[in-house]
Formats: C-alpha cells, structure tokens, sequence
C-alpha cells in the first residue's frame, strides 16, 4: 500500500487534475492517515465538485473523523448529484443507524440495494436492519468503512430521526425556522417567527399561497420544466422556497449570516422530510 | 424591443452579456408591464413580466411579515433554467432569464449594477 500510495501522490503532483486523488484519499483514509486524506479529498473536491464520488470519499473521511454533520452534507449532496450512489446511500444508512434510526438507515439500504443488487455488503447490512439488530449492523456497516458501531448516540441535528408526529422533527431550525403550506397557503406544518420573537406563521402563509403556482406557471411559459426552488435575499436574512409535491409549499427562513448555498441545502433536506410526512399521511 | 431610455438597453447590455443568459427584461413592479427589454425570440416577455412581478410582490411581502426585510435578490430555480431578479428601490424589476448552468452570482453582480443604473 505504501508503494502505491507514493506512486499515486506522484501521478497526481504530475497532473492535479486528475482522478486518481480519489483512490488515493481512500487509501490514506483507510491507513488511517486522515488529515492527509482530507487533504487530498479537499483537493479533489474544489477541482471537481460536481463528482459524486468526490463528495463520497469526503464524507468518509469527515465519518471517519467523527465530523457527522459535515459527513452527512457531503453525502447528501452526493446524493443530490446522484440519486442512486451507492456510497452515498450506504453512508447514510451508517448516519442514520448511529442516531438509532433504523427504520432510515433501511430504507437508504434498500435504495442502495435497488442501485446495487449484486453488493453482498448492502444485503448484509439490510438484513440485520431489517431485523433491529445494532451491533451486528455496526459490523456490516463498517464496511462502509468507517468504525464499527455500538450504541447509537446523538449527532448532527440534520441527521436525527424524524418523528412522525411532527414534519419537521430533529431538522435544524424545527421550532421557528421552516414551514410547511398546502397550496392555499394553510399551514400543515413546522411555525415561523419574525426576529423579535413574534409569531408570524399566519400571515407569511396567506401571502405565500398561490405562490407555488406562479412559479410553476412562469417557469412553463418559459419553457423550463418544473420549478425547483426559490431562493431569495432580504436586508435582514434568507429563505427559500420549494415544493415538497405538486400542492404543497415549503418555506425556510435563516439570518442572513447562513450562505445562500447552505440554505439550498437545508431546505433539500427540510423538502425530503416534508415529502415523506405527507406521504406517509400522518397531517390527517 | 420596447421603446426606453438610452440608459435602460446599457442597463440590460451588463446582463445578456453574461454567457447563459438567455435575456433581460425591465419590468414595473407594481403592474407588472414590461419596461424595456432583451430577449431571445420565443420568450414571451409580457406574460413573464406579469407572473413575475406578481411572485415579486407576494415574495416581498412574505419576506416582510417574516421580517427579513425587502428582497434584495431573487432566484426562480427550475429544471431547465432559471428567472433572477433584483428589485430596485424605484419600483422596478431587473429580471434575467438564464440556462440551467449559468453562473449564477456573476448574474447576481451585474443585475445588482443594473439596478443601480435603472434606479
């Protein structure tokens, strides 16, 4: 390994631009020399950041460092790039399987099995998730890499499983910061409250409602297909807006001092958990 | 293209030179008519001036209750492309029509000048 390692870091001092930091970052990572790893993976990352295996290897150094928040974006973002990365999917099942939500970790399993039918460590994995175990699925999972699990433990808020009770249960912001509209602007869930501590969740749906649909109308007489999103900037902070399903709308507001991008994000992921609750049923 | 200023078309020049950007239009944002503009052929540029200023108003005035204050920017995302716009303190809409890939905060940057130059 070490030889291939020096062969490797030569090839890509040669040519920075090329792919072979990826093979290289895992073998650092799976020496254990994981601030090099991160380098190289960092590296790759800002000349490549439309690669998915590159936001793949980032995150399991960022797991491998203990660093679940960021491990869980990376892969998130993978995921976003593309749908059915295996390592992406695997990674968070590990993620979801640390903070004890099983019932996600298995559904990111079996995603992951519908994208990689032949990968033993997949099935191993599900079947000892499907069946609750813990410390055995830590096991299958390492072969994600990353360290053999015991007990499930707290993480990144992001990453918490969600309750069904309430839409946006364990997402940063849950309380005040994301809302959740049908399309006439009736509040299904989540709650919002303006910088002096007011609530304001009332009046923002009744003038967000009609609003999916005029986006939806704007972009098709564009030509643009479906909208996806709607980001905006005010003087005193952000929010975005997306649309979890046809009729419904998700709003999520933060200061102005979280970036534009990192906001995309938490709404993707606001927008996954809005999906799932309304499709599970459980706002009637 | 729409009768305007001289000024307008230097204005809408600062954003349909931006590769990806498919046009430029100026629109009022109280009534949502088309001010001046630059647009590829196809683009129904009143139809989109009229959605567009509507979603602005709604947006404002969401954004206001919710107490971020007026928008400053706003990006209308979709699969294929994109709508930007910037509202300028006089009451018009600088509204970019964009390719998916566009760079997005070079676009930012040169509606935010033309909004200067609109006012």
């Amino acid at each position: 390994m070490p030889d291939e390692i020096k062969t490797l870091s030569s090839q890509l001092a040669q040519d920075p631009a090329s792919l072979v930091f990826l093979r290289l970052g895992e073998l650092l990572r799976q020496k254990g020399q994981l601030d090099t790893a991160h380098r190289v993976a960092l590296t790759g990352l800002e000349r490549h950041p439309h690669l998915p295996d590159a936001h793949d290897l980032y995150a399991r150094i960022l797991a491998d460092k203990h660093d679940y928040e960021r491990a869980f974006d990376e892969w998130d973002m993978a995921l976003r790039i593309a749908p059915d990365h295996v390592g992406a999917l695997k990674g968070l099942a590990f993620l979801y399987f640390k903070v004890g939500d099983v019932q996600q970790a298995a559904a990111h399993l079996e995603a992951a099995q519908r994208a990689a039918p032949d990968d033993p460590g997949v099935a191993q994995a599900l079947a000892i998730a499907r069946g609750g175990g813990t410390g055995e699925m830590g096991a299958a999972a390492a072969s994600r890499g990353t360290e053999a699990l015991t007990e499930p433990e707290p993480i990144a808020p992001a990453a918490q499983p969600l309750e069904e009770a309430r839409v946006f249960a364990g997402l940063e912001g849950a309380q005040e910061g994301l809302l959740l509209l049908d399309a006439s602007g009736r509040v299904l869930g989540g709650a919002l409250k303006d910088p002096s501590g007011r609530d304001v969740t009332e009046a923002v749906a009744a003038y967000l409602a009609g609003v999916s649909q005029e986006a939806a109308r704007t972009v098709k007489l564009l030509g643009l297909g479906k909208w996806t999103g709607l980001a905006a900037e005010g003087h005193l902070g952000h929010v975005h807006l997306a649309p979890p399903t046809s009729d419904a709308l998700l709003l999520v507001v933060r200061d102005r001092a979280v970036p534009m991008g990192r906001l995309a994000i938490i709404a993707q992921r606001a927008a996954l958990a809005a999906r799932r609750w309304l499709e599970e049923g459980a706002h009637t | 293209m729409t009768t305007a200023p001289a000024g307008y078309g230097k204005a809408l020049d600062l954003i349909t030179r931006v590769r990806g950007v498919r046009g430029a239009m100026l629109v009022s944002a109280e009534d949502g008519i088309v001010v001046a503009e630059q647009l590829m052929e196809g683009i129904k540029g009143p139809a989109v001036s009229a959605l567009a200023a509507s979603l602005a108003t709604r947006l404002r005035r969401a954004m206001e209750a919710a107490g971020v204050g007026a928008s400053l920017f706003w990006h209308l995302q979709a699969e294929q492309g994109a709508l930007l716009v910037v509202p300028t303190p006089g009451g018009t809409l600088v509204v970019a029509v964009a390719e998916p890939d566009v760079n997005v905060g070079l676009v930012r940057l040169e509606l935010l000048r033309a909004a200067e130059v609109v006012g």
